[in-house]
């Protein structure tokens, strides 16, 4: 017996919230990555990441509605299309802003992260202005409905499971190009030594925009998963942002795996306390714990040993 | 050394002159009360761009949490006054009577022990400075010791800047939630919220700004302000000259905290109200945009960094609130892309020419070379 509950209960009540913590997980992933790619790879601070994700979101919103009154037969595959759509325009934003704005300021960290400060407020306002203040919500096809009983108190959503699932897919896509594609071979070229990657033939500058736009279209994919779990509204990518960043940073910039491991550390320690207190101090005391261990090892859990 | 650098130059003592005359003359002459009392709120943002400009600015430091320490300052002050309009006379209708209104709706019955000193102003003015300096310090220990710095340090602060607005809204009963303290009502005795109390606030706000002026001027011209210059630049040579690099970061972080901490204890006094909206990460990288603005490596320019931006938001807000997040974004990005040292950049490179064509043969010639280069 612990308090009210019986042993049995509790455990389940654990596995739930670890569960849910796993949803939390997921999304802080998908977006962690995308952020990882830009500031781990290229010492970028993106504070419009947030709004990438969101526009993300935003596009689901709309192929939902379009398929739901032009193609009601396709409705069930509309989310697949969605998420390539997603990726593809918040990918053509960031490869744009990349060109108009961050490319010149590749020099000076601090200046790119308030212009980009700056680019985050002009789209909330576009999509508040365009789009309209009031949160919105896709519909989602039958078969991501209900949940599954595993024991009969443990219950696990369906759509919760599809967007782990997707999370594990995207997560592999984004190892495999890092790490395994020629592609990602001059990325990691161009990281560790700019001059010597150009010498030997690199289109340095076209890494750059390629990286910059890779990591705002995940964000445009995190952005439509994001939407089967919870509702969009022009300021929720701000929400997340700081928690973001101190996933990156907590995980160590640069390291794919310390990103995963940071992010599924915050998730559950957040999702498990806020069992047994309130959420907003379930919350307090996760940053608190992360900001002080950042405090006594800065260089994040997975560093790299780089000799500066 | 001395001779060669005086404490203002000519064309800085006129400038500090028209600003004493614009703030203690002009401003009060021309507008009404309730001008002169957002004007007021308005110069309380400009001691913290000032200090944004030393530590940003002279020393690379990127503070994404100065709305910590001006929110700071500002509850400490807001606690002693509200204690003042919580005597068991006013509050006599409350189940606990003395203690806060906001601790009594939520189920509070005696004051929680670290709000009983600040009953005492003394303590409070001390507290004012005193809280935000020492959380200061305890940041910039731990991170400078270990020489973290760049975009590394401004993720930190802005995440302390939201975990402070999480815990302030979260503890209601201690804090007053997202309300905050409000209904304040007397210092001492003294009315607050009379409009002459309002221009008396104005003007004690005013001489105060000037005098952290003059402060942040003698930190800016001594050595100190030269090694903070040489640390932005190249922070090794410095270490490897044989200087304390982290102490020096520490001790113009905590100087930039204080001089935020004095501006939300007068915002309080002035605004009459204290609320975590001025705590969190917008407002404190709202703080940045005004240095920014004015120019990161000019000390008069935050002043004015501060007063323009602040008045262009209440006159947008006022006309076409929907207009204001595009004008602000497209602030911070021409800031930035464009106009790399704000105003004052703009000043010495179209203004001061001229002028100095007009007035030739008085000494206006002279530039200050170290200012030329932007920061990074």
């Amino acid at each position: 017996m612990i308090g009210d509950y019986t042993y049995y209960e509790f455990s389940s009540i654990l596995a739930m919230q670890a569960f849910a913590g796993l949803i939390l997980f997921s999304v802080f992933v998908m977006m962690a990555l995308g952020l990882a790619i830009i500031f781990g790879q290229m010492g970028v601070i993106n504070m419009a990441h947030g709004e990438f994700m969101i526009l993300g979101a935003y596009v689901t919103y709309f192929t939902s509605i379009f398929f739901e009154h032009y193609l009601p037969s396709l409705f069930g595959i509309y989310f697949f299309l969605a998420m390539i759509l997603a990726f593809i325009v918040s990918g053509a934003l960031g490869m744009f802003v990349e060109w108009a704005m961050i490319r010149h300021l590749y020099k000076r960290p601090l200046d790119t992260l308030l212009a980009t400060w700056g680019l985050s407020l002009i789209l909330q306002q576009f999509y508040r202005s365009v789009f309209g203040a009031r949160e919105v919500g896709v519909t989602l096809p039958e078969y991501l409905l209900g949940s599954i009983s595993l024991t009969d108190i443990i219950e696990v959503p369906i759509n919760g499971l599809f967007v782990m699932g997707l999370t594990l897919l995207i997560t592999f896509g984004v190892w495999f190009l890092m790490y395994r594609s020629g592609w990602g071979k001059k990325v990691r070229a161009v990281i560790q030594n700019r001059v010597m990657a150009g010498a030997v033939g690199i289109n340095t500058k076209m890494v750059d925009r390629m990286t910059f736009g890779l990591g705002c279209g995940i964000a445009g994919v995190a952005g439509s998963a994001f939407t089967m779990i919870g509702s969009t509204g022009p300021t929720a990518g701000q929400l997340y942002i700081v928690d973001t960043f101190l996933v990156v940073v907590f995980g160590g910039a640069a390291s794919l795996l310390g990103t995963i491991a940071s992010a599924f550390t915050i998730s559950q320690a957040q999702s498990t306390m806020e069992f047994f207190m309130s959420g907003s101090m379930a919350k307090v005391l996760t940053l608190l714990t992360v900001v002080g261990i950042l405090m006594l090892r800065p260089q994040g859990l997975f560093a790299l040993k780089i000799r500066r | 050394m001395n001779f060669a650098n005086p404490f203002f130059t000519r064309r800085e003592w006129a400038a500090f002159a028209i600003l004493a005359v614009l703030l203690i003359l002009v401003f009060p002459a021309s507008v009404d009360a309730f001008r002169l009392n957002l004007i007021g709120k308005y110069l309380t943002y400009a001691f913290v761009a000032l200090g944004l400009v030393l530590c940003w600015g002279y020393g690379g430091i990127l503070s994404l949490g100065q709305g910590v320490f001006f929110g700071l300052g500002g509850y400490c002050m807001a606690m002693f006054l509200k204690l003042e309009a919580s005597s068991p006379e006013n509050t006599a209708i409350q189940s606990t009577p003395g203690i806060p209104d906001f601790m009594d709706w939520n189920q509070l019955t005696s004051l929680p022990w670290w709000w009983e000193p600040f009953h005492s102003l003394p303590f409070t003015l001390v507290a004012v400075v005193a809280v935000p300096v020492i959380f200061a310090f305890i940041i910039a220990f731990a991170m400078f010791t270990r020489r973290v710095g760049g975009v590394y340090f401004a993720i930190i602060t802005q995440a302390i800047a939201a975990i402070l607005t999480i815990l302030i809204i979260g503890q209601q009963g201690y804090t007053g939630g997202v309300n905050g303290i409000t209904d304040l009502r007397t210092m001492l005795g003294w009315d607050i919220r009379t409009d002459e109390a309002k221009t008396i606030l104005y003007f004690v706000n005013a001489c105060l700004l000037l005098g952290c002026l003059l402060i942040a001027q003698l930190v800016k011209i001594t050595k100190f302000g030269r090694l903070m210059i040489a640390i932005r630049d190249k922070e090794d040579r410095v270490r490897f000259s044989g200087y304390n690099v982290a102490g020096f970061k520490i001790f113009i972080f905590c100087f930039a905290a204080a001089l935020a901490s004095v501006g939300g204890a007068m915002f309080t006094l002035q605004v009459g109200f204290m609320s975590p909206s001025f705590v969190g990460i917008v407002p404190s990288i709202e703080m940045v945009i005004f240095a920014a603005v004015g120019g990161r490596l000019s000390l008069f320019g935050a002043i004015y960094g501060a007063l323009i931006v602040n008045g262009a938001k209440t006159a947008f807000s006022e006309s076409f609130p929907e207009l204001w997040l595009f004008a602000m974004g497209g602030l911070f990005i021409a800031v930035v892309m464009a106009f790399p040292n704000g105003l004052a950049g703009l000043v010495r490179s179209h203004v001061e020419p001229l002028i100095g064509r007009l007035f030739s043969g008085l000494g206006w010639g002279r530039t200050a070379a170290a200012d030329a280069t932007p920061a990074e």
